[in-house]
């Protein structure tokens, strides 16, 4: 007994050697360690928060003045002989006037009008005076043209975009500084557009076509657009829908409810999360060599892009609707057998419906990385210069060549004009745009829908 | 059960679509390779659409390689219809094309494209020879009459006329079209112009040796290989600024506010001077049409005649305007693309 007092217990009337108010050398010490580690966490949330917000403060500042464009309105003369030589206003024939036709009365015409509105053009030569001009107005004036043969003889305003190098200036990429050791653009052109924008010739505004237009090559980066990708993308993501929605809600279901547990279903199951891991570039080389030579579909298409992308959501689908499946508790399926279900109404009349919330999201989260994939579609021909844009969704449309919204990033980020340079972190702005809105139609879904146990 | 009903459908209709209505021609034209040509094509690409009624071909980058073993892959509409090659065709290709029924191919050479040589535009202007690119990178030079390990940091070490300098050269990768005409035109000159070429057959090698050895390039980081895209070398040359870059013409003429150009044995590079010869790194470019097509796809025909066109091609085409030299031969080979004449054996 007296041992007891003697190991530790203190003894009546000697003060306490440690108490919960004052903190002992081990509790100051642990309590260093949790704040710590605190602040470790804060940091490391601090430094990812700050690694997005430059890499989001760069392509906002590259990438928001693609947005915008300069505009040249003058007033052309449609002249009758040199657009319809043969004088029948045949539209065939008229036909034979190529656009370098065309860019030489454009051409003229600004010069004409600049004379007429009497600025002064000292310095600048006419060919300096054309190359304000983008080099797509031409076949823009040439198909008004041609679709409305009445025109010819008749004096319109043309209003079509300013060159590259002219639209730099006007937002603050190409200076006086760069122009003087620039071979493409003079000090003095840039002078002349100081008093075109005040003459009211040139003028900035919202650049709608940056979103409708095709791309462009090389020498007319200000007609370049994100129409084709934009719609080849929609095409994509519909069909990944279409595609991996059922089969992936299928396999799910049966490999939840159904499958017995076995060593076969857990191959399968350590197999789907295989797949999910697999590198995107290898469903390229699959999708180039079972969907392009074998199966003989269209090069360049939606389709082959959409099959090549589905291979690739589909595991994370099956992967997200099993989880969301599970999440029901097994309470609502023993009360519907209770009551005499068959498994099969229990599972489509309760545990789907109440499993759909958690389904969609992860399917909508799944076409959100899909929506961002490139190198999958190096391989299928989808990482190319396409300008016409694909049909309908019912004309065949499906089949037709399109690039996706990450291609055109890539593509236009190896081209030489400087000016790309803008239009490619314009791309990833619209990009982004579109994966916020997929994830905030997921962050409703799961708000509004989800149920809690 | 509508869940269900709603899901087999979907399936069927995606089914329908995927197998439904495929039909067996292609109505625009295809084209692949060389990311050299790639601008040049797209150019034309884009005037083809304007002024013709055929769709506007599709035109994909991705290497002259790639590109090539691309077209050689079979005859059909979904193999494409011409490769762009910054390098010609080699044996190898042909037999993989005859091996898969392509047995007839014309090759089209349409212009030369210059190799230009730049530095950030702030720095120091430089005036190259071959030999001084040589002495810079070789892996081997010849130093007081000896064969050393390559020893020089600067560029004025060897050559008091440059700059003193730390040297750094982004050169164009191996898996580069550009590569060739580098080794080639500059590293093998360059070893001959310093005598390392003779001074290594005289070591006991014979020619080829030599050459072997001339062109392997030291490996201290002071030549860096660029795999990548002109833009790649363009960021990089940002980052440090004693870069020297190795760029296309055209792409240095679509930068002259970013880069300074050096000269090569004393000619500015312009497409001028690469036209006439006196500039001394040039290479030519092609495209390879592949005829068991050229009825079949609706187009593709025209589009060749319009690409070499002097409307396109011309000295004062767009292409020219772009930086592309233009072909002195043109006219022939306007000719041999009207009588649609296959290329011969290589010689």
């Amino acid at each position: 007994m007296s041992d007891a007092t003697a190991n530790g217990i203190p003894a009546s009337g000697a003060p306490a050697k440690s108490s919960l108010l004052t903190q002992d050398a081990l509790m100051r010490k642990r309590n260093a360690a949790e704040a710590r580690f605190k602040a470790y966490g804060i940091a490391a949330i601090a430094l990812s928060l700050s690694v997005l917000f430059i890499m989001l403060w760069t392509i906002f500042t590259d990438g928001v003045s693609a947005f915008r464009q300069a505009s040249l309105t003058f007033p052309v003369t449609l002249d009758a002989e040199r657009l319809d030589p043969e004088g029948n206003r045949n539209p065939e024939e008229m036909a034979r006037v190529t656009t370098i036709g065309y860019t030489n009365l454009l051409n003229d015409a600004l010069v004409a009008h600049l004379a007429a509105e009497g600025i002064s053009t000292e310095g600048v030569d006419d060919g300096d005076i054309a190359d304000f001009i983008s080099r797509g107005t031409p076949a823009e004036l040439r198909d008004q043209v041609l679709a409305d043969p009445a025109l010819l003889g008749q004096t319109i305003t043309v209003s079509g975009f300013a060159s590259g190098r002219i639209d730099g200036y006007l937002k603050g990429r190409v200076t006086r500084e760069t122009a003087a050791v620039d071979t493409n653009i003079s000090v003095e052109q840039l002078d002349l557009a100081d008093r075109m924008v005040e003459a009211g010739i040139l003028t900035s505004g919202f650049n709608w076509r940056f979103l409708t237009n095709p791309d462009a090559s090389d020498q007319r980066p200000e007609m370049s657009g994100l129409g084709v990708a934009i719609i080849g993308s929609a095409y994509m993501m519909l069909l990944v829908a279409i595609f991996t929605l059922p089969m992936g809600i299928a396999a799910s279901i049966y490999l939840e409810e159904f499958a017995p547990k076995n060593r076969w279903t857990d191959l399968i199951e350590v197999n789907i999360s295989n797949l999910a891991a697999v590198p995107s570039i290898v469903y390229g080389i699959l999708g180039l060599a079972v969907f392009i030579n074998f199966a003989g579909f269209p090069q360049s298409s939606s389709l082959v892009g959409a099959l090549v992308i589905s291979l690739m959501t589909l595991p994370t689908i099956i992967i997200a609707a099993r989880a969301a499946i599970r999440a029901v508790p097994p309470s609502i399926r023993d009360a519907a057998l209770g009551v005499g279900a068959s498994k099969m109404q229990t599972v489509f009349h309760h545990v789907l419906p109440l499993a759909a919330p958690g389904i969609l999201t992860g399917t909508i989260l799944g076409l959100a990385t899909a929506l961002g994939e490139t190198a999958p579609l190096l391989l299928i021909g989808m990482v190319a210069f396409v300008q016409n844009y694909p049909a309908g969704p019912f004309d065949g449309g499906m089949l037709d060549p399109a690039t996706a919204l990450p291609v055109q990033v890539y593509s236009w980020a190896s081209r030489s004009d400087p000016a790309f340079i803008e239009r490619s972190a314009g791309a990833i702005i619209v990009l982004l745009a579109f994966l916020v809105v997929m994830n905030i139609i997921a962050i409703v879904l799961r708000r509004r829908f989800e149920r809690r146990w | 059960m509508t869940h269900l009903k709603l899901g087999a459908s979907a399936l069927a209709i995606s089914a329908i679509a995927a197998t439904g209505s495929f039909a067996q021609t292609r109505d625009q034209v295809q084209i692949t390779g060389s990311s050299t040509v790639l601008p040049y094509a797209t150019i034309v690409a884009e005037a083809f659409g304007e002024n013709f009624d055929f769709p506007t071909p599709v035109v994909e980058g991705g290497g002259s390689g790639a590109g090539r073993a691309k077209m050689c892959e079979g005859v059909g509409p979904n193999t494409v219809d011409i490769a762009n090659s910054s390098s010609r065709i080699s044996q190898k290709d042909l037999d993989t094309c005859a091996a898969n029924g392509v047995t007839e191919v014309m090759e089209v050479r349409f212009g030369y494209d210059g190799i230009v040589f730049a530095s950030a535009v702030n720095g120091p202007e430089f005036a190259f020879t071959p030999s001084d690119i040589y002495n810079a990178l070789a892996e081997t030079v010849v130093k007081d009459g000896a064969l050393v390990a390559n020893p020089h940091t600067q560029w004025a070490e060897f050559n008091p006329a440059l700059p003193a300098q730390d040297i750094l050269v982004l050169s164009p990768g191996t898996k580069h079209g550009t590569r060739e005409v580098y080794d080639t035109r500059v590293i093998l000159e360059g070893c001959e112009a310093t005598g390392a070429m003779a001074a290594f057959m005289a070591a006991g090698q014979d020619e080829d040796a030599a050459e072997e050895s001339c062109l392997k390039l030291r490996t201290d980081g002071r030549n860096v290989d660029i795999d990548g895209d002109y833009t790649e070398t363009l960021a990089r040359l940002d980052a440090d600024t004693n870069a020297i870059g190795v760029f296309g013409l055209s792409f240095y003429q679509n930068n002259t506010d970013k880069l300074r150009v050096a000269t090569m044995n004393g000619v500015v590079p312009s497409t001028e001077s690469i036209a006439t010869g006196e500039y001394p790194i040039s290479r030519p470019l092609y495209f390879y049409v592949k005829m068991a097509h050229l009825d079949v796809i609706p187009g593709l025909q025209e589009y060749v005649e319009f690409f070499v066109s002097d409307e396109m091609a011309g000295p004062n085409g767009p292409l020219a305007q772009y930086g592309l030299v233009s072909d002195p031969e043109l006219a022939a080979t306007q000719e041999m693309v009207r009588n649609r004449v296959a290329m011969g054996p290589l010689n």
